[in-house]
């Protein structure tokens, strides 16, 4: 009797400690019986159909599979579910929070990090799917726009700054090769591009790519930006805005709101030139109807900015085991090749495919990328993300000259 | 003295709750969002008080003007939408097509701010169905023309969108009102004397009328200053109105942002004061003029193009709202629909396919806290009605508690309430939403009820408590049923208002209860706009399945009673 009360003592310490402390992603099986019955809140960008049609779609698998339920939380704005992060932390529930992963990288992550909301254990690099992460051949899966990882997100997407034009109305040949090319281009048809408006995620990130093209010297990009020196550093962009924005559509005196709205805007017919982060989104368009077959993409030859995108699990989140086997199936090469097929989302995968087993391979080399959609050894070299505090000056400096462009 | 009925006993506590359910949250999320506009907050270092927060707000770029596009477009859509109703009442008041007119009120009032909006947009934008149909043949337009629709510096898009809907609940409440005065015959003797319609209306009945909604005429202005879901879709981008500004704010993921966001919440409550007395001064001279004209005796005989006008502009409203949603249907079934193409290449139902499975669960919600609040409300304003208070000095404060969630910006105290619905652990469940919802929904069921409840001729009672009935009986069996129509109306008013709302389920729900609502205006952002029209088509279908119920059961109810027939 005795011995048996002991044993069930140990056996409620242990237990109550298996609850406070986090969840261990080395002790696989674990990780995964805590999940079972856990309901995660993904918070996710939600402005385009066909991400959170994927979202639902691997939803239904890990709750068949491991019994954990997602639900995801759209948002307009990925700070958003940090700002619910910082609120909780604010009213001390530091348990039990409402936001179990984040859709997140760069500024955001990096904000998350330095203000340690992320659980802080490293975990990502211990998901049983990491070990098909391409972590050499692509380097920004360990350094998000400068910012080391460390295990703190799992890398869920490459996203590489692609143009896109329409072969029916513009000619291959007149388009532009670089950011000066464009604003040549944009003078000769003023109102036939346009950017989404900063602080959008892919407007803030097309400043960049001017900034990095036209910067005299590349490494100041690379550290926290000084304040002293930033008038000088970011003068070449704000000349180059100055002047292509009143040749912008409704000459800057409006812009769209994000990168879905600027497709809508070509197939309205409004603009000539859009861009996206991910080279196959012109194809997605044109398998789901939103653009027509004569959409093609482009990039320039000197380079565009390439980055990866993660998921990352809050300090204070309640579904911790849940969201962890959420980011290893999304890490998964099954989840990954579905992601990739245009028909799907079209988003390129994080994983090394010359590791993969052959089955997963050829799931991989099977799949169409799509009419419009380069061949990674035409997506040119990728520039490298300035550091964060560039993406927050920017946004700041461009909201200050051009906010009111009524 | 006859012993309190016990239904009774409980209806003289309804008032007491209605109090305690408007004020408690409207007062604690104010606090919640003042304490923090003086910068103190202790939970995010902010110990002392100091303006360093409306500071900060007045330093923002473009600050001034995004003030300025408040003020213009609240007090420029408020004063279109009294001008536009009384103007459309006036003139078509028993008028052959008055029916018809009144008969779609219903249905366009229950049409969310959100989705008329969009409906409006794909309607009039430069790419819109406007310009496609006479496009390339009348314009030559291959490309739609760069022109700043919608999203114009001045704000017109935003304040026709508004005004759009606002006309309608004007109109509502207008033709409420004119049911308590003696309407018909007033006119008739105006026109004996020989004034013509507008004047006669202007003079004799516009001042009983307009004392009747002016609370109604506040709450148009106090929102129109500070919506944020059509002004995200239709206002200026560049910069943008100060309510959407505040909601960036607001989920700044740097916290000294949350100061800045409160104290600029209380600078829109400035505004909206502001423009309030501005009204006020409004009224005053309005009153002058009339005076004016009365003494002069100018009778306007011949007003037919201006009544012509206002019935045009009417009809020109409705079919708006209710053409961009028909617009939006066939957008939900369209395969790819270029530019300048009047209608779509082809058809498919793929954006439902993909919707409706992720969709079942925003919906249930919506029916789940719409239903809520919507029956607890109505329940509570009838108890209110039927309580032995009513006409009592607690109807006063009911009154004030009422008015508070309509005059008090949204921004003003929801940003305090969302902390403390975090502290209090109501966290971001059901019962939180169902609450905060009460308190939107509550005043207009009170607005809806309140005038049939009140003109139900008293000796009916009095009747059946000659007859020996009690005063429980009563109310169940004779005013109820006699009621049950407006009743049913201001359940469906509640529940329509409940399923429209957007920011409070936005910032209460934390996103994790989302709505049809909210997940519409997240969509609207940037969404595949077949997606767009599937959710905007359905956020207008559930509140009016409210309203065809209201209509259908007493309709079926009373099959047998000829005198209970709609009028």
């Amino acid at each position: 009797m005795k011995k048996l009360l002991a044993a069930l003592s140990f056996s409620l310490s242990l237990s109550t400690t298996a609850f406070a402390a986090d969840p261990d992603p080395a002790n696989w099986p674990s990780v995964l019986e805590d999940a079972k019955g856990e309901t995660v809140y993904w918070n996710a960008w939600g402005g385009a159909d066909n991400i959170n049609a994927y979202i639902a779609w691997a939803g239904g698998i890990i709750e068949s599979r491991h019994g954990v339920k997602l639900v995801q939380v759209k948002l307009e704005d990925t700070a958003t579910a940090l700002a619910k992060v910082v609120a909780e932390k604010a009213a001390g529930k530091n348990e039990g929070g409402s936001v179990d992963l984040i859709w997140i990288n760069g500024e955001n992550f990096a904000s998350m990090k330095s203000q340690g909301l992320l659980l802080s254990s490293p975990w990502a690099e211990k998901l049983p799917n990491w070990k098909y992460v391409d972590a050499d051949g692509k380097p920004t899966v360990r350094t998000d726009f400068t910012i080391p990882v460390e295990g703190l997100e799992a890398p869920w997407g490459m996203a590489k700054l692609v143009f896109f034009h329409d072969s029916a109305k513009t000619k291959a040949e007149d388009l532009p090769k670089s950011a000066a090319d464009l604003l040549a281009w944009a003078e000769k048809n003023p109102g036939r591009f346009s950017y989404p408006m900063p602080p959008d995620f892919i407007g803030t990130s097309f400043l960049k790519q001017v900034l990095s093209e036209r910067v005299a010297d590349k490494s100041k990009l690379l550290a926290p930006v000084k304040e002293e020196e930033f008038a000088a550093v970011s003068k070449p962009l704000f000349d180059y805005l100055d002047r292509l924005n009143p040749n912008l559509w409704r000459k800057g005196k409006a812009y769209p709101q994000n990168y879905p709205d600027m497709k809508r805007l070509m197939a309205d017919g409004e603009l000539d030139i859009t861009f996206a982060f991910n080279p196959a989104d012109g194809s997605a368009a044109i398998a789901a109807g939103e653009l027509p077959d004569t959409v093609r993409s482009f990039i320039f030859p000197g380079g565009t900015l390439g980055n990866t995108h993660f998921v990352a699990i809050p300090y204070n989140a309640n579904a911790k085991a849940g969201a962890m086997v959420l980011a290893d199936f999304l890490m998964s090469p099954e989840a990954q090749a579905h992601k990739q097929d245009p028909k799907v989302w079209g988003d390129p995968t994080v994983l090394n495919l010359a590791a993969l087993p052959a089955e997963d391979k050829a799931k991989f080399a099977s799949l169409d990328l799509g009419i419009a959609t380069l061949k990674p050894d035409q997506l040119g070299p990728a520039l490298d993300e300035p550091h964060p505090s560039w993406m927050v000056r920017i946004e700041t400096e461009w909201k200050r000259r051009y906010g009111a462009g009524n | 003295m006859q012993k309190e009925e016990p239904l009774f006993r409980i209806a003289r506590l309804a008032p007491f709750m209605v109090i305690l359910l408007l004020t408690v949250p409207v007062l604690a999320g104010l606090a919640g969002t003042i304490l923090p506009a003086f910068s103190y907050l202790p939970a995010l270092g902010g110990k002392a008080p100091s303006p360093q927060a409306f500071r900060a707000v007045f330093a923002e770029p473009n600050i001034a003007r995004s003030m300025a596009l408040s003020l213009w477009t609240g007090l420029a859509s408020t004063l279109l939408s009294v001008l536009i109703a009384a103007g459309v009442l006036a003139s078509g008041f028993g008028t052959a097509g008055w029916t018809r007119m009144v008969h779609l009120l219903s249905p366009i009032l229950s049409v969310p701010h959100a989705a008329a909006a969009y409906g409006l947009m794909v309607l009039i934008m430069p790419s819109g169905f406007l310009a496609r149909l006479i496009s390339p043949e009348i314009t030559g337009w291959q490309n739609p023309p760069d022109i700043l629709i919608p999203g114009d510096p001045w704000g017109l898009t935003l304040i026709a969108g508004l005004v759009a809907k606002e006309v309608p609940f004007l109109l509502l409440l207008l033709i409420a009102a004119m049911g308590q005065i003696d309407a018909a015959r007033s006119l008739q003797m105006t026109s004996a004397l020989g004034y013509g319609r507008l004047a006669g209306f202007f003079h004799v009945l516009w001042p009983q009328l307009y004392r009747q909604v002016r609370f109604a005429v506040f709450a148009v202005l106090a929102f129109s200053a500070t919506a944020v879901d059509v002004a995200v879709i239709l206002g200026p981008n560049a910069p943008s109105t100060l309510s959407v500004q505040l909601v960036h704010w607001m989920n700044d993921p740097d916290l000294a942002m949350r100061f800045t966001a409160s104290a600029g919440a209380m600078v829109q409550l400035g505004l909206v004061l502001l423009l309030f007395a501005f009204w006020l001064a409004l009224e005053k001279s309005v009153t002058m003029v009339r005076r004016h004209f009365a003494k002069g005796g100018l009778r306007f005989l011949s007003d037919r193009i201006a009544t012509g006008t206002f019935r045009f502009a009417g009809w020109l409203l409705a079919l708006a709202t209710l053409g961009g949603l028909a617009l939006l249907a066939v957008w939900s079934v369209s395969g790819l629909w270029p530019f300048p193409d009047a209608m779509p290449a082809s058809y498919t139902f793929k954006a439902w396919m993909r919707a409706l499975p992720a969709i079942s669960g925003p919906m249930a919600t919506t029916f789940e806290i719409g239903f809520l609040s919507a029956a607890i409300a109505t329940l509570l304003c009838v108890l209110c009605l039927a309580s032995p208070l009513s006409g009592k000095a607690a109807n006063r404060f009911v009154d004030a508690s009422l008015a508070l969630p309509l005059l008090v910006p949204q921004t003003a105290f929801l940003f305090g309430l969302q902390i403390a619905a975090i502290k209090t652990g109501l966290g971001y469940g059901l019962t939180a939403l169902v609450l905060v919802h009460l308190v939107f929904v509550m005043p207009y069921v009170f607005l809806s009820l309140r005038p049939a409840w009140k003109s139900l001729d008293p000796r009916f009672a009095l009747v059946a408590g000659a007859l020996g009935k009690s005063r429980t009986q009563t109310l169940l069996r004779i005013e109820l049923p006699m009621l049950i129509r407006p009743v049913l109306t201001a359940f469906a008013v509640g529940f329509a208002v409940s399923a429209g709302l957007y920011l409070p389920t936005l910032l209460i729900g934390a996103g994790r209860m989302p709505t049809i609502t909210t997940e519409a205006v997240a969509l609207a952002a940037g969404a595949n706009r077949r997606t767009i029209g599937v959710y905007a088509f359905l956020q207008a279908a559930i509140p009016f399945a409210g309203f065809v119920l209201a209509f259908a059961v007493p309709a079926w109810l009373f099959r047998n009673r000829a005198g209970m027939r709609a009028a």
